[in-house]
């Protein structure tokens, strides 16, 4: 960033609006660049920013005023924002760039951030100004229904959307006597379907809200004399039917609040229209944010798009220029407790969609998938939400379902789920219960870093608890909790997932580029792509270099110090820093020698475990880095790559030669893979397994690679996983010889190591590509099979043990000896 | 603080590029010297505050490291460990002259004794009994 004079004056940057999108804006502003402008911020409002989310539990008596202020006044102190409460800005003057307030307030702007937030719609019906009619938008709407509850009886909500209901609950557990009015067919007509808005109005009937769905509102009838004055005394209907009302909630939508923006000649539509950086179209020095903003002709009201736009738009006034708002896909949750339901995407159906649907009335259980074109592409669901962001995710990336579709219903457990005892509702569990079983993160300290730290979105709480952070399996129960503890809603993620922060593209646009320019040095793809770091970080590191080698073999140059540590020392690192070794037994066969050399290390070099894997080898566990060179050349054994994102093991059954029920040698058909596809390094790791007959005992149903004999040939079933989601393999083909076994599974790799991203398992990328694609190429496509499985023996061939040819392997020997000070 | 005894390590050559080197002390657990992609050196108690993992062992990026075992990233610098991790990994000052690579005898004589290997275990055993006693 260019070097600003000491002595000149700081840039102004005024706020109109001081809400939620708003002072985000502000925070990862000042996070940035602390000291780039003199901050002025406007708030129509006499309060500092609070969560609006959790008005509702305020109003339902939850959570009081004071526990949902976000940014305390003394934190605009600090941070030397100038801070005007309570007074509305009428005007912008863009000619000599200076807001005026309504008491004559001025502030002049280098740059002007416009954060109005929206307006509760008010229907144009007679009557709408009389006293008791509010919206339901502020504090002082909420205060207000706060008030007419201790005062009077009844209650109308009009609006059976979202906002409405969690007003109509909160009046009521308030002692009002509330009826809802809905013109609509159904409750939330925009994110339920016919059914479960029924079973919602049900469930909100027997807790004692009155409905009158369909009723159109004619007027609001006044207690003055001639009914049109005074405070509001009724509700009166076209059919000419009339219900009580002391207090009637205007609940039927918001606008967007761009009438300031309009008045200083800044193109709205639906919205203040901005750019994806946040820029007004109208005026580069104006920017606007959250609910009040249009981008792509969309105005966003849940919080992780807005918090989405506030961390764009504060790079670019941070004069950064970098990052673009490229909209966001959004899932609706309901927050009135005791109701759990969820919807996304398109949840009706209809013309060329199937839908799947489970309805148990009774039990208040309500669950519809919709499907066009083996995609989900919507959810709604009722009773039993904790599924939702599965859906909501399988819905964002629209992968096939195909695989999946006749276990879809039954959610993410039923695709072998493990490690938080199958909970499913938050609510139900203790604050000692553990959430992240990986993590071993409890549901008490999840709601604690909420509390403390202020965190809204499903990122926040895993950056700062590690919560769901590892295998993502509870990341439902997580998000039921930031819903119940920050009523946050969670769920907007960007369309184009960026590799790490050192950059905004994606792990596809990387691997394009690699081949496309034939770079092959990290630094060369770092410039060619304009990395925001000068060497990356530990996450995008080892991808570049996993891309350089995999693209270029021969070509590009392994960098040892872009690799993990494992893969660095040829060890697995364990936790108390010590290592582990694993040699190689190709197939699972040992012999005498083997096992005396390795008995022979166990005891020289003192090593504490000594453990038999499940991949059929010896793992020798506790030895100290300085001994690992000694440990390799005294076993005399090849790496067995434990430590890798490479061929790990091929596990065999005994196969026919010993096994009386065997119809293939299957061990040496192992054997044979493991020589012919060892030293393979991958995306990640890979396993294979071969089994003799049916029977299987080599467990070739959950391998990268299975492969299964039976009396005619073999048959191959790729993508098993046995890890935290048990994925049964799928079947791939059936050849006669070991000769079409080995070029299949080394072109079925091959186009995994070519194709597959960092980290991704052969069953996330089979379920990214699609199975039918990867057969065109592997099985059907018999030149491009051939030409996969040489690629695949260009790159292995004289590829080096690193165990013992540590030069050529770019093992840096010096790693082992530790330095002594004279 | 003696600013006068520095003790020779190694060579800046002697430390792997965006890499790490380990110094063993006679009491008191290793300390790591790292090497920036700009030659600058940093050194650090081989003990990640989080669990005490091997920062020598970690991928060095920018003035950071992450840790091997669970990815946090500590600046070299000044140890602490990056938002919204909490936690600083003890400093040893660094200095290089003529491409040598010097430690404070006296720093690497005091400093983090009591952090050797085993008593980090032992912490570990002590948290999990409070702990449980307090649950």
């Amino acid at each position: 960033m260019r070097e600003r004079d000491p002595v000149m004056k700081k840039m102004k940057l005024v706020m109109i609006g001081n809400g939620m999108a708003g002072v985000r804006t502000l925070e990862e502003l000042l996070k940035i660049a602390p000291d780039l402008y003199d901050i002025t911020v406007f708030g129509a409002e006499p309060h500092p920013n609070y969560n609006r989310i959790l008005l509702s539990p305020v109003l339902a008596g939850e959570q009081t005023l004071p526990e949902i202020v976000l940014n305390p006044l003394a934190w605009y102190a600090e941070k030397g924002i100038t801070l005007h409460l309570g007074k509305a800005v009428t005007r912008i003057d863009r000619v000599k760039r200076v807001v005026h307030a309504a008491d004559g307030t001025q502030a002049p702007y280098d740059r002007l951030l416009i954060a109005t937030g929206s307006t509760p719609f008010i229907l144009p019906v007679p009557g709408k100004s009389l006293e008791g009619v509010i919206g339901y938008r502020d504090i002082a709407d909420t205060e207000a229904m706060i008030d007419a509850a201790t005062k009077y009886r009844h209650a109308v909500v009009i609006g059976g959307g979202l906002l409405g209901l969690e007003a109509a609950n909160g009046l009521m557990l308030r002692g009002m006597k509330v009826t809802v009015v809905h013109i609509a067919p159904w409750l939330m007509e925009r994110q339920l379907d016919d059914v479960a808005g029924g079973l919602l109005r049900k469930s909100l009937v027997d807790r004692g809200l009155d409905f009158l769905i369909g009723a159109q509102t004619e007027a609001l009838v006044g207690d003055a004399a001639d009914g049109a004055g005074g405070r509001v005394k009724a509700v009166r209907f076209k059919d000419g039917t009339e219900v009580p009302a002391d207090l009637v909630v205007m609940a039927a939508g918001i606008r967007p609040n761009t009438a300031l923006a309009e008045s200083a000649g800044l193109h709205c539509l639906r919205g203040i229209a901005v750019t994806d950086t946040l820029q007004t179209i109208t005026d580069a020095r104006i920017y606007a944010v959250g609910e009040c903003a249009a981008h792509r002709g969309i105005a966003y009201g849940l919080v992780a798009p807005l918090f989405e736009q506030a961390k764009v738009c504060a790079t670019h006034l941070a004069e950064f220029g970098i990052g673009r708002y490229l909209g966001s896909q959004v899932s609706t949750k309901l927050k009135v407790t005791g109701i759990d339901l969820f919807s996304a995407g398109d949840f009706m159906g209809g013309e060329g969609c199937d839908e799947i649907v489970l309805s148990d009335p009774q039990g208040g259980v309500y669950k519809k998938l919709v499907i066009r074109d083996d995609k989900l592409v919507g959810a709604c669901l009722y009773g039993d939400t904790v599924d939702g962001s599965w859906y909501f995710k399988l819905l964002r990336e629209g992968r096939s379902v195909t695989d999946i579709r006749d276990r879809l219903m039954f959610g993410e457990s039923s695709l072998g789920d493990a490690g938080h005892q199958g909970q499913s509702r938050a609510a139900a569990m203790a604050d000692a219960d553990e959430v992240c079983g990986c993590n071993g993160v409890t549901k008490g300290t999840i709601c604690k870093a909420i509390k403390d730290k202020g965190l809204f979105t499903l990122d926040d709480v895993r950056k700062h608890t590690k919560a769901s952070a590892s295998c993502g399996s509870c990341t439902g129960l997580v998000e039921q909790i930031i819903m119940a503890t920050a009523g946050g809603d969670y769920s907007a993620t960007p369309k184009k997932k960026a590799m790490c922060a050192c950059t905004d593209h994606s792990h596809q646009d990387v691997r394009d580029a690699i081949r496309q320019l034939h770079l092959l040095t990290i630094a060369d793809i770092q410039r060619s792509l304009s990395w925001r770091t000068p060497n990356g970080c530990s996450s995008c590191r080892p991808a570049l270099n996993y891309y350089l080698i995999s693209t270029w073999p021969k070509e590009a140059k392994d960098d040892p110090q872009s690799r993990y540590i494992n893969e660095r020392s040829h060890a697995n690192i364990q936790k108390d820093g010590t290592y582990s070794v694993i040699p190689r037994m190709w197939g699972g066969e040992t012999t005498a020698s083997e096992l005396r050399r390795i008995a022979d290390v166990v005891d020289k070099y003192k090593i504490p475990t000594v453990k038999v894997t499940g991949g059929q080898r010896i793992d020798l566990l506790g030895v100290k880095k300085e001994d690992l060179v000694n440990v390799w050349k005294d076993i005399g054994m090849p790496s067995g790559h434990a430590y890798a994102k490479a061929l790990r093991t091929v596990k065999t059954c005994v196969g026919s030669e010993w096994c009386r029920f065997g119809t293939q040698d299957s061990t040496q058909m192992g054997k044979d893979l493991e020589r012919g596809l060892w030293r393979m390094y991958a995306p990640h790791k890979v396993k294979l397994a071969v089994s003799g007959c049916p029977r299987n005992c080599a467990e070739s149903g959950i391998k990268d690679v299975g492969i299964i004999g039976v009396d005619s040939g073999w048959e191959l079933y790729v993508g098993g996983n046995g890890g935290i989601k048990t994925e049964a393999g799928q079947f791939f083909c059936k050849v006669r010889t070991s000769e079409e076994v080995m070029e299949v599974s080394g072109a079925f790799l091959q186009l995994y190591r070519e194709e597959g991203w960092y980290l991704e398992r052969t069953v996330h990328w089979i379920a990214r590509v699609g199975l039918d694609g990867i057969k065109k190429r592997v099985l059907d496509d018999l030149a491009n099979r051939k030409a996969l499985w040489e690629r695949l023996q260009f790159a292995l061939d004289g590829e080096p043990d690193p165990w013992f040819e540590h030069e050529k392997a770019a093992v840096d020997t010096r790693q082992f000896i530790p330095l002594i000070p004279a | 603080m003696n600013s006068n005894d520095w003790i020779e390590i190694c060579r800046v050559d002697d430390i792997p590029v965006l890499g790490a080197r380990c110094v063993r002390r006679p009491a008191g657990a290793d300390v790591a010297v790292f090497r920036t992609d700009g030659d600058r050196v940093f050194a650090l108690l081989d003990r990640c505050p989080h669990k005490g993992g091997p920062l020598s062992q970690g991928i060095v990026f920018g003035e950071h490291v992450a840790c091997p075992l669970h990815n946090w990233a500590i600046s070299l610098v000044d140890g602490e460990a990056r938002a919204p991790d909490i936690g600083c990994a003890t400093r040893f000052a660094v200095r290089v002259e003529a491409g040598v690579v010097s430690l404070l005898a006296s720093e690497l004589a005091t400093l983090a004794l009591d952090d050797a290997p085993d008593d980090v275990a032992a912490l570990a055993v002590a948290r999990k009994v409070i702990a449980i006693a307090a649950a």
